[in-house]
Formats: structure tokens, sequence, C-alpha cells
């Protein structure tokens, strides 16, 4: 109860707060949160990957693209074109959308 | 949903006592039977309701659950090699495989202990009898279960004799040049990863 915590901040050398400011100060109680470092200090070992900033998938990603480059060519270009994508984009403004631009990807390290 | 019920009352009921050992609420798919041996309490309602109509399925239903820990190690490994876009084996019963995990080449042979494995770039090998098979695998995890089932999963994997060992060489000289002249991290970590792949690649041709 608020008592309670009254009683408990008052142990505390509580200070009753002055204005809105101070009020506002109190109530924040979690520090905000920092943005995901993925080097930030932890004793557990880390790939070299990921201490660098790079999540699993890219890595994958990367590997599978290296590896996809150097097939003979049959299969390298079977491979390549197994991995196009294409996609549509359309920004949207003043809730109307802008002259759809068509954005087609061929480019597997997208 | 509801199937779920007596499970999860009976779980919030053990709770208060099992406080500091771990009770394991769900049972592992090796244990589970391969045939649902009691109708669920929904089919058995709805059979109450209209005993004419067939009661609906449920997506578990079309589900093949695993095969059963057998008590005796059996003979062949199972193993299932999938990939994105294609599955190269599918429930084939081999001898043994060997996979590149990061903590080293590991032979997998029925009965093997139940692991979970992150592969590295690097080369799989299956033995069937005399033959073997080699594929170069790009990434991906291999889990090996209680049953003898091995389930490969990669990204891209290729055979060995599908890579052109002029473009591993190429590839390998650049990378080797881009980790030397890098100078942010991520540039450093991209170079290092073209490294290990080339020259695990490099040692697959050549190997």
């Amino acid at each position: 109860t608020l008592a309670l915590r009254w009683h408990r901040l008052k142990i505390a050398k509580y200070r009753k707060p002055k204005n809105k400011a101070e009020r506002r100060q109190r109530k924040r109680r979690h520090p905000p949160k920092l943005a995901k470092s993925p080097s930030m200090a932890s004793t557990a070992a880390v790939p070299f990957w990921r201490s660098a900033g790079m999540t699993y998938i890219s890595y994958s990603n990367i590997c599978a693209n290296i590896v996809r480059n150097c097939l003979k060519e049959p299969h390298k270009s079977d491979a390549l074109a197994r991995e196009k994508v294409h996609f549509t984009v359309t920004k949207w403004s003043e809730g109307k959308p802008e002259k759809p631009s068509t954005t087609r990807s061929d480019d597997p390290d997208v | 949903m509801f199937r779920q019920a007596s499970r999860l009352l009976s779980r919030s009921i053990a709770q208060p006592q099992h406080t500091k050992t771990k009770v394991a609420a769900r049972a592992f798919s090796t244990d589970v039977p391969a045939t649902p041996t009691e109708d669920s309490p929904f089919s058995q309602s709805w059979k109450k309701v209209i005993p004419t109509i067939e009661p609906p399925k449920t997506p578990s239903s079309y589900m093949k659950p695993r095969p059963a820990t057998a008590s005796t190690i059996p003979t062949k490994l199972t193993v299932n090699f999938v990939l994105p876009y294609a599955s190269q084996l599918a429930e084939k019963e081999v001898d043994m495989i060997i996979v590149p995990a990061t903590t080293g080449q590991m032979g997998v042979l029925p009965g093997h202990v139940p692991t979970i494995a992150e592969l590295k770039p690097g080369v799989m090998s299956v033995h069937e009898g005399n033959d073997v098979s080699k594929y170069f695998v790009s990434s991906g995890f291999a889990f090996i279960h209680a049953n003898s089932v091995a389930d490969v999963i990669a990204v891209e994997a290729v055979p060995v004799d599908h890579l052109d060992s002029n473009l591993v060489q190429k590839g390998l000289a650049d990378f080797t040049q881009k980790l030397g002249s890098a100078s942010t991290d991520l540039e450093k970590a991209e170079a290092q990863i073209g490294v290990d792949v080339y020259s695990a690649m490099n040692s697959a041709l050549t190997g």
C-alpha cells in the first residue's frame, strides 16, 4: 500500500516531492532500456560473428551465398535462380498510396 | 485448446508441491506412442452428440509421430537430410554419418546419445555399406534423437564434385586479402567467415 511505501521511504530519508518534475522523477523506476548491444560484457563465450554484431541468420546466409557462388556452371545458375526474390514496395502518405514503386530484386545477396 | 485443459489443471495443482524440482511437463516426441491409444475427450463428446458424423480431424492427427525409442539399439540410423528447397535424404537407413559440428567432425552411429549440434561449413559424409556420399554443408544443425533418427538441416548443401576449385582458390585469396585490410569489426567478421568457408571448401576438394 501507499502508506507502507511512504513508511519504508521515510526510513530511507524520504523527502516529499516538491513539484511535478520531482514527482515524475520518482515514478521512473526502471532505467531506459539500452539498445541491444551484442558486445556487452558477459561471460558466455560467443562466436566471433556474434561479438561483431551479426546474427546467426546473417552468418548462415553469408556462408550459403559463398558456397553457391563457388559451384560449377549448370548448378550455379540453378542455385542463383532459385534464390531470386521479387517484391513490391509501396509507400503510403496521408492515407493514400504513392505511385506504386515496384522493386524487383534479382540479387540473392539482398 | 481444451485437450490440454486436464494437463494444465494437473500442472497448476502440482505446482505448489514441486517448487524446487523441475517437472517435465511435456513428453519427448520420441516417447509418445505411434498410435493414439484412446479417443480424446473432444471426439468422445462429439460422438455422444452427433454419432452419425465423423469427428473433425485436428492437425496433430495428420502428423506422423516419431517412432518410439526402442529398448535395444537399432542396427541402422535413419537420416533425414533436408534443405530449404529439397530433401536430399528422406528417412534413409544408413550405417553412419559424419557431420561437421562446430566442435569437430562428429560420427553418428545408431544408438548415439541424443544431441543437438550446430554445424560449421564442412563435409558431411553418409556411409551406407561400402558407399560413401559426401556433401559440402554451408551451415545448419544436426539433431540426433534417442530413437536413432538423425535430422540434419542445412541451408545449402552440395555434393563435393559440384564445387569449382578455381573459384574456391580465387575466393580464398580474395578474402585472405580482405581480412588483412579490414578495419571495422563487421568487415573483419565477414572476411573471417569468407576465409573459413573457402578454406573448408578447399580442404573438401583436396582432402
